[in-house]
């Protein structure tokens, strides 16, 4: 038990770890036949292989590395119609530092920055306001990017943007939502999963109640999770309990923070400058429907689709991932990162291929920060998927 | 990006656009309190909020902020989020 004395409480979580071999053997799962649980959020994959939480836990727990991470989820396209804002000369192009290495098909926002292009990496979308505040000769436009964590903030902020009528300031709106992806899983016959543990903060924003159907549809549970390392545990065990119990319930572990109806203001907000679009394409999952958000109409002076004419719809949509590349193997648990043929040969963090090894939610990246070459002899998920006819 | 970082309310700074001091780690920090405004927002002054990209997005206890911040800095990300907020102070000026 390598990592247990650096819990917060390890007697909490030995006695959590000792109720979850409880419960798995009650179950009956091995490792031959394991329990798949997927966790969404890529927070709490990072959290997950920080705490080597996947190696305290029986091995009857499978733990398959969801597709939350929206740096990870980014496809080469979305990169490529950045750079080409970003390389306009009259543009001051905003992003969160985590999309910076994310490989495109010509470079990535980090090599159009060196080659000149006036690419600023930000903490906030009001970081971008305020640069359209003080250069009104620029046009200054933000890359939303992310979950229903981060939507609120550039909804807000073009909310903010509109009401001081700042003409030079937009969104180039890259949201996506976590609903629908699960939903694709789910319908993949060739996925198994037995249960989920359910993103914290995404759920701070929207509530419990959109992840009903996963309970009510498709008769899998649900945990809605904090990220220290005792809150997994603890969504660990809830989702074997109710696995053991033949329920399928949305439960919420994380209920000091995450309201059963969300955050009233930051939905609304959302609502307002945001619509669905019809498809978004997720890396390695391809095109989901209703995925992905747009900016509604009213508010088209602060859309840089509109604005520049670059955006989803506008050019050629999916582009081939790279040569060897297994990042949608991983991203849907057909494989773990160890069995792309690119891991630790032509993608390592310092020079990422996939997307999967950029940022620190993601499960490449987590594997190879957390045990580097661990591991390298297991090239398969013990059995995430039925073999394939 | 996604997990955010408790911080402490400790001023209001611009009551129409709902802009507010926080005290973040140590380091200041204006953010956005309009996820969680219900009601003046003198009354936020002192309390705990977990802060997304610079807005306040949930109230906390002081207990939660503590071991929120606790987990983040096992996981290293509260150092990112502070990297990342220097970031954008340095973008303001030009400079990255
Ligand atoms: S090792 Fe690199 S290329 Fe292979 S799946 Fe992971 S991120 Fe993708």
């Amino acid at each position: 038990m390598r990592y247990i004395e650096e819990f917060r409480d390890p007697k909490a979580a030995e006695g959590l770890l000792s109720a979850i071999t409880r419960v798995v053997d009650e179950i009956g799962a091995t490792f031959e036949n394991p329990v798949h649980i997927m966790e969404i959020c890529g927070g709490h994959t990072h959290a997950i292989f920080r705490y080597g939480l996947d190696r305290l836990t029986p091995p009857g727990v499978e733990f398959i590395h969801g597709p939350g991470c929206p740096v990870c989820v980014l496809p080469m396209s979305r990169v490529d119609e950045c750079v080409e804002l970003a390389e306009r000369p009259e543009v001051i192009f905003t992003t969160f530092g985590d999309a910076m290495r994310v490989p495109g098909t010509r470079k990535s926002l980090m090599q159009a920055k060196a080659e000149g292009a006036d690419i600023r990496m930000v903490y906030s979308p009001l970081d971008a306001l305020e640069l359209a505040r003080r250069n009104p000769d620029r046009e200054v436009v933000f890359f939303g990017l992310g979950f229903e964590t981060t939507t609120p903030s550039t909804a807000l902020s073009v909310q903010q943007a509109a009401r001081e009528g700042l003409e030079n300031f937009s969104v180039f709106c890259n949201h996506i939502t976590v609903p629908p992806p699960i939903k694709a899983l789910l319908d993949d016959p060739h996925m198994v999963l037995d249960g989920f543990v359910g993103p914290g903060h995404v759920s701070m924003v929207i509530g419990t109640t959109p992840y009903n159907f996963i309970a009510e549809q498709y008769g899998k549970p649900i945990v809605v999770a904090g990220f220290e390392p005792l809150d997994l545990l603890q969504s660990v065990l809830m989702v074997l309990t109710q696995i053991r119990d033949g329920r399928a319930e949305v439960e919420n572990q994380y209920a000091r923070v995450v309201p059963e109806d969300g955050n009233p203001i930051s939905l609304a907000a959302i609502d307002d400058v945001y619509e669905k679009r019809p498809s978004f394409e997720w890396r390695g999952l391809g095109e989901i429907d209703e995925s992905g958000l747009r900016i509604r109409a009213k508010y088209a002076p602060f859309d840089a689709e509109e604005k520049f004419g670059i955006g989803y719809g506008a050019g050629p949509r999916v582009v081939a991932e790279p040569e060897g590349c297994a990042c949608g193997q991983v991203m849907t648990g057909r494989i773990k990162p160890t069995g792309c043929p690119q891991y630790g040969i032509g993608c390592t963090p310092e020079m990422p291929l996939g997307a999967l090894m950029v940022s620190s939610e993601g499960a490449c990246a987590a594997y190879w920060q957390y045990g580097g070459l661990r591991g390298l002899s297991d090239t398969t998920a013990t059995s995430p998927m039925e073999p394939a006819e | 990006m996604c997990l955010g970082i408790p911080g402490q309310i400790i001023e209001i700074t611009d009551e129409v656009r709902q802009m507010a001091m926080a005290d973040i780690s140590g380091v200041r920090r204006e953010v956005s309190v309009a996820p969680v405004v219900d009601g003046p927002l003198d009354g936020l002054i002192g309390s705990y909020a977990l802060i997304h990209v610079g807005f306040a997005m949930a109230l906390i206890d002081e207990d939660e902020a503590a071991r929120t911040l606790e987990a983040l800095q096992g996981l290293g990300e509260a150092q990112e989020t502070l990297d990342a907020m220097e970031d954008g102070a340095r973008a303001l000026e030009g400079q990255s």
